[in-house]
């Protein structure tokens, strides 16, 4: 990462080449619990890609500042201050989701993708890639969970952000919606995904093959 | 293609797998006749479209896959039969189609095809269904007999049925899933399994007697105990699905405890739980935890070495 | 929590019933990482149930008798993460000394514990659920001990796995979500026990 990339280049890797859910499969546990609607999924991804980007732009500027050796415990309590800013932030002006996100707002500091941008990129970058690595990374998450979310309450719901789509007569697959249905669905998406990005390459392969 | 089985055991003759899931089939027609007479034509119905959509997704996944197509091992055949004889005979046609595909592409062929999956595919679409749509899949109704103008009266539960007598219970006039209702016809099919040596009388016997006893313990009658093996699923659980081979144990000591526990989860559950029936899932559990008992189990204990010498 | 069954129930509940993985989702990311073995995911889950416990313990004290007094609730999270941290550091530094033989069988998943959801998960639930001290503390063994059977059946199913003809896009990550999604199915049976 220390060669000079552009931004929209850091911005695009969070979002599709590294993208945390789909290539990464970090953050698990949010992108598990959330995700049995689309909007509690979208506005997971919001909280933590407002942490992510904060955070990331905090901990550039201290990077300097903070000695190796307590550089963990340091991340985590920056990480910590702007997740505590979220959690009385969207207690205040959408109780509604608040409530609907329970305890996983709180876990946000425990999420593996602040962290691991902290390390790997915030900690030796300055602060406006970090910003940008921050957002894409913030995007890609919320793309994926926002994805989860509508396919897990199409399926177990019939709705999609609460707008009925299929109609009256579908009986929704409750399963879909409970912690099972969780498990299944992101399995089954990773699998695919990795299919996609196989048959990507093969016929990139193909294609130097040809022009060479 | 023969099953993964890795001590000697099972592995005692050169039984091909074609053969066993005949056998199998074979068993499992007196249950599906005795649920076809007890139903009716809707029984029927769901039988066959839960084998067909059973041959057909493994023969789709088999294609898509590019692998070779093996339809003719039977094993997908049986699975849908499994399966339908594990739904009630007013199931709805989508609901059994679903249920078919996600038994054989989700559970048996992602984790790599017969041999490989390590829960009874039948068991476990029964037990996604049930999530899924629980009040499809406990609309049991009274068996009719064929008989007209009388009306089928549904019930929420198999285990509700106070009123019968134990000989209405063994003889199927119970409401129930197709297959799980007459114990009589499973006993048959038992006793064939038993004769052509394609199970071994260890897990079903122990599976019941352990229903038995923890009823008997928790209720305090002999009657009561009676009454929960030949009631639901035990019986049809304990013969045909707890003993397919890929998913439950093989030396005799896990066997014995892999029963015996299947047992007490299914009391634990039937008395203390929200599911009216803790059959499906008190195996499926059970599967789960074959990995373990067959690692960590010792592969001999001192009652069968006598035995294995008297033999 | 005022007699032996009440305390026999709870446990059913925390390990069976509401299952840290299976129906809470706290501490997936251990439970899909260190899983492929039954061995180390006895010892992972053996230091899990260590430290929430001395955590649940530590985090209770802390809220209830620095925070609610000094109306800083809101600070909770920063303090029960510090808490944490401090713990698991302390922990680490004392089982190097005192027991050498534990500390070589748990050492290096202990650092990886900061960062287990369920420990902090399991400090929220406790303040937010307003147990008392002794409860609490029982919540976190209990449910410590719930994703311990939990990690312990995965690694079992996963090492049956391992010689499996699993397609080349399921191997990994995706083929083991749908396993742990398969045994959440078989875990709802365990639903309305308590």
């Amino acid at each position: 990462m220390s060669e000079k990339k552009s931004l929209g280049g850091v911005l695009l890797n969070g979002i599709v080449n590294e993208n945390p859910t789909f290539r990464l499969v970090l953050g698990t546990c949010p992108t598990l619990a959330v995700t049995s609607s689309a909007l509690n999924g979208l506005g997971m991804g919001a909280a933590a890609t407002f942490v992510l980007v904060c955070s990331n732009v905090a901990i550039s500027m201290l990077r300097k500042f903070i000695p190796d050796q307590v550089r963990i415990p340091a991340f985590i309590v920056v990480i910590c201050t702007f997740v505590t800013m979220v959690q009385l932030l969207m207690q205040a002006f959408v109780p509604s989701l608040y409530e609907s996100l329970g305890m996983f707002i709180p876990l946000i500091v425990v999420n593996c993708i602040i962290l691991a941008r902290a390390e790997a990129f915030a900690s030796k970058n300055s602060p406006l890639p970090s910003a940008f690595d921050g957002l894409g990374m913030g995007l890609g998450f919320t793309l994926a969970l926002t994805l989860m979310g509508s396919i897990r309450e199409l399926i177990g719901n019939g709705s999609v952000f609460g707008v009925n789509i299929l109609g009256a007569s579908y009986q929704p697959m409750l399963l879909i919606v409970l912690a099972s249905g969780g498990f299944l669905t992101f399995g089954l998406l990773l699998g695919t995904f990795n299919l996609i990005v196989k048959k990507i390459e093969k016929k990139k392969a193909a294609k130097e093959v040809q022009a060479a | 293609m023969s099953l993964r089985i890795s001590t000697a055991p099972h592995a005692h003759s050169p039984v091909t797998t074609q053969r066993l899931m005949l056998y199998v089939l074979i068993a499992l027609l007196p249950a599906a006749a005795a649920g076809i007479y007890a139903f009716g034509f809707s029984a029927l119905l769901t039988l066959c479209i839960a084998c067909v959509s059973s041959v057909c997704a493994e023969f789709i996944w088999q294609k898509i896959a590019k692998q070779e197509v093996r339809v003719g091992d039977l094993s997908a055949l049986v699975t849908g039969l499994i399966l339908g004889l594990n739904l009630p005979a007013t199931a709805p046609w989508w609901m059994v189609v679903i249920g078919s595909f996600f038994a054989i592409m989700i559970v048996k062929q992602l984790f790599g095809g017969l041999g490989d999956n390590f829960l009874n595919p039948a068991l476990a679409a029964r037990a996604v269904l049930l999530a899924s749509w629980p009040v499809h899949m406990t609309n049991y109704v009274t068996p009719t007999f064929f008989q007209a103008g009388v009306d089928a009266v549904s019930t929420a539960t198999p285990l509700a049925t106070k009123g019968a007598s134990l000989m209405e219970l063994f003889l199927g006039q119970i409401p129930g899933t197709i297959g799980e209702v007459s114990k009589a016809a499973i006993l048959v099919g038992f006793l064939f399994l038993l004769v052509t040596g394609t199970v071994n009388w260890r897990i079903p016997v122990i599976m019941v007697g352990s229903v038995f006893c923890f009823s008997w313990l928790l209720g305090g009658s002999v009657d009561g105990a009676l009454m929960a093996i030949l009631s639901g699923g035990v019986m049809f659980g304990a013969v045909f699905m707890a003993t397919d081979y890929v998913t439950s144990p093989i030396t005799p000591f896990a066997q014995v405890v892999y029963a015996f526990l299947a047992g007490l989860i299914v009391v634990v559950i039937r008395q203390f739980g929200s599911y009216p029936e803790g059959v499906t899932f008190g195996i499926l559990l059970m599967n789960i935890v074959t990995p373990l008992l067959d690692r960590f189990l010792p592969r001999k204990i001192y009652g069968y070495q006598k035995e294995a010498k008297k033999a | 929590m005022s007699s032996v069954t009440d305390v026999l129930l709870f446990m059913v509940s925390c390990i069976l019933t509401n299952n840290f993985i299976f129906s809470r989702f706290l501490g997936c990311c251990p439970f899909l990482g260190v899983s492929s073995k039954v061995e180390t995911s006895v010892s992972m889950g053996l230091a899990v149930t260590f430290v929430m416990t001395i955590a649940s313990l530590f985090c209770w004290l802390i809220y209830n008798l620095l925070l609610v007094p000094l109306r800083l609730t809101y600070m909770s999270t920063i303090s029960f993460i510090l808490v944490i941290a401090a713990l698991v550091q302390f922990v680490e530094m004392f089982l190097k000394k005192s027991s050498p033989t534990l500390y070589s069988a748990l050492g290096i998943y202990l650092p990886l514990i900061t960062t287990n959801c369920a420990v902090l998960g399991v400090a929220t639930l406790n303040m937010n659920s307003g147990y008392g001290l002794l409860q609490a503390v029982l919540n976190g063994t209990f449910s410590a001990l719930g994703f311990l059977l939990a990690i312990v059946l995965m690694a079992g199913v996963r090492e049956r796995l391992e010689s499996s003809k699993i397609p080349a896009c399921m191997k990994g990550f995706p083929i083991t979500l749908v396993s742990a999604g398969l045994m959440a199915v078989a875990f709802m049976g365990f639903s309305g026990l308590v």
